[in-house]
């Protein structure tokens, strides 16, 4: 499916809705952007480093609160769900794996402190890793290793959203194809998926639907079709 | 003149020592006579003042709220002292304050409830300095690492709260580890002691003429006592400035990495 541009008011698992963020009330970052999140489907953030992506996956986990605008989790505006549940209910998945000091049991109960051992094996092989990984010391994970658990342990919180932001881009091209094949099968379970990149071949790859982003606004439907058309022939070349 | 009273001369004395101090600096080019001579110096003007102060205030005539006042007056001191060491951490002067109050209430409720010293200005006074003295080093020590701890690892924290875990649960593990640094140095040199070196408030009293197992029972009640209190100080600051680093919807403030 080639990528398309989500209108704001289509499906309402997560949206975003005029949202504006200032740096400590200062530099306006987003200026404005909305987005809608669809069920079951990859909705890819795109657009150009600096244009604000990471700063608006930040808003749909709550890690960062919008100065102006709302976002909004299955209708409801997210400032007036429990942070904790929220973000429960829509994960994050960061650039970087950040496996926490210990095993990767310890590792795993973070998501689901009440997880037996079946529970956290299953969720290490839904994400291609084998169960019997339970015991490993999280930092002697290898990076696609480390992030596939980042992102069992993600699973764990049961999510209807996972937010990804660049989750493959400190990984080699096989497991970058790895994780973007774990999040499609993902979608295909029925998960939202956000994520975030600015690699065109890759959004290509993955992307349901694909919003761009420039200089911390939505982009108009030329400059979106632009930017792709940019991505194929940089492809090409 | 008896063991405890050195006077005027004998203090001069002692200041040869400095004088050789001085002497050593010159010889090794340390450029450091000067601030020898400057710090010596300061010490004098300043510990003369507080002994005729004390000596008002410990008189066995004057009211014992004196003392109290005294104690007041260090705690004002030593949330000052907290700040100027750690100006980087934001709210240090009322949580370093507070962490001191809460110090002098619990270790003079237990020397005192207890009756293990009299209610007396010349036990208020010192007990109190001393307890304060210690914990203040401690704060400002915990301060830092748990500004620098919870900076440093800003991703995992963040990776934590993304995981639904409250700001309690998030930063437990890397305030835990900062308040066992703080503590890890009190409880070696209350291990160390006796072996390694003999304790202030001990040497006093022997040098004072009373007898050293009396001695050892006092320095050892001091010693438990600031052990406490640098354990409550480090606590009280410890949650307090964690506290500050989040918001009540459990988001991570951006924080300044503190400066060594």
């Amino acid at each position: 499916m080639s990528p398309t541009r989500i209108p704001a008011e289509s499906a309402e698992l997560l949206s975003f809705q005029g949202v504006r963020f200032a740096v400590d009330g200062e530099r306006e970052i987003l200026h404005g952007v909305s987005l809608s999140v669809a069920p079951a489907a990859v909705t890819v953030l795109a657009g150009p480093s600096g244009a604000g992506k990471s700063t608006l996956l930040r808003l749909g986990n709550r890690l960062d609160i919008p100065s102006a605008g709302s976002v909004r989790f299955r209708g409801e505006d997210s400032s007036v769900i429990d942070p904790r549940e929220l973000r429960r209910r829509v994960g994050m998945v960061f650039q970087t794996p950040v496996p926490f000091a210990g095993s990767v049991r310890a590792n795993l109960k973070v998501g689901a402190p009440q997880g037996g051992d079946e529970e956290l094996g299953r969720s290490l092989e839904r994400v291609g890793l084998e169960g019997s990984l339970l015991d490993r010391v999280a930092d002697d994970l290898s990076g696609g290793e480390a992030q596939r658990m980042c992102i069992a342990r993600t699973l764990l919180t049961h999510p209807e959203v996972i937010l990804m932001d660049e989750p493959t881009s400190a990984l080699d091209h096989e497991n970058r194809l790895g994780i973007e094949r774990l999040a499609k099968e993902l979608a295909h379970e029925g998960i939202g998926i956000l994520w975030v990149s600015h690699d065109l071949a890759q959004v290509r790859r993955i992307a349901d639907h694909a919003v761009v982003l420039i200089d911390g606004r939505n982009a108009s439907i030329e400059e979106t079709a632009a930017y792709l058309d940019q991505g194929i022939s940089e492809d090409e070349s | 003149m008896s063991a405890t009273q050195i006077g005027w001369a004998g203090l001069l004395g002692s200041f040869v020592l400095v004088v050789v101090a001085v002497a050593l600096s010159f010889s090794q080019r340390l450029q450091l006579s000067r601030s020898m001579l400057w710090a010596s110096a300061r010490a004098a003007v300043q510990l003369l003042l507080v002994g005729f102060a004390l000596r008002l205030v410990l008189d066995s005539n004057a009211s014992v709220w004196w003392a109290w006042l005294w104690v007041v007056i260090m705690i004002g001191f030593a949330g000052f002292t907290i700040r100027s060491r750690a100006k980087e951490i934001p709210g240090i002067f009322l949580l370093g304050t507070l962490s001191m109050l809460t110090v002098v209430v619990v270790s003079l409720s237990v020397i005192f409830g207890f009756h293990v010293f009299p209610i007396e200005g010349r036990t208020i006074v010192p007990i109190a300095g001393m307890m304060i003295g210690n914990s203040m080093t401690a704060c400002v020590l915990v301060g830092r690492r748990i500004v620098g701890e919870l900076s440093e690892k800003r991703d995992e924290v963040e990776a934590r709260l993304a995981l639904g875990q409250s700001w309690q649960d998030a930063s437990r593990p890397y305030v835990r580890s900062a308040l066992r640094t703080a503590l890890v140095p009190q409880i070696e040199s209350t291990k160390a002691v006796g072996l390694v070196f003999l304790p202030g408030a001990m040497t006093g009293l022997v040098l004072a003429g009373v007898d050293a197992v009396n001695a050892v029972t006092v320095q050892l009640a001091i010693m438990y006592l600031i052990l406490g209190s640098v354990a409550t100080s480090v606590t009280v600051i410890g949650l307090g400035l964690t506290r500050r680093v989040f918001t009540p919807d459990h988001r991570m403030r951006s924080i300044a990495r503190a400066t060594s």
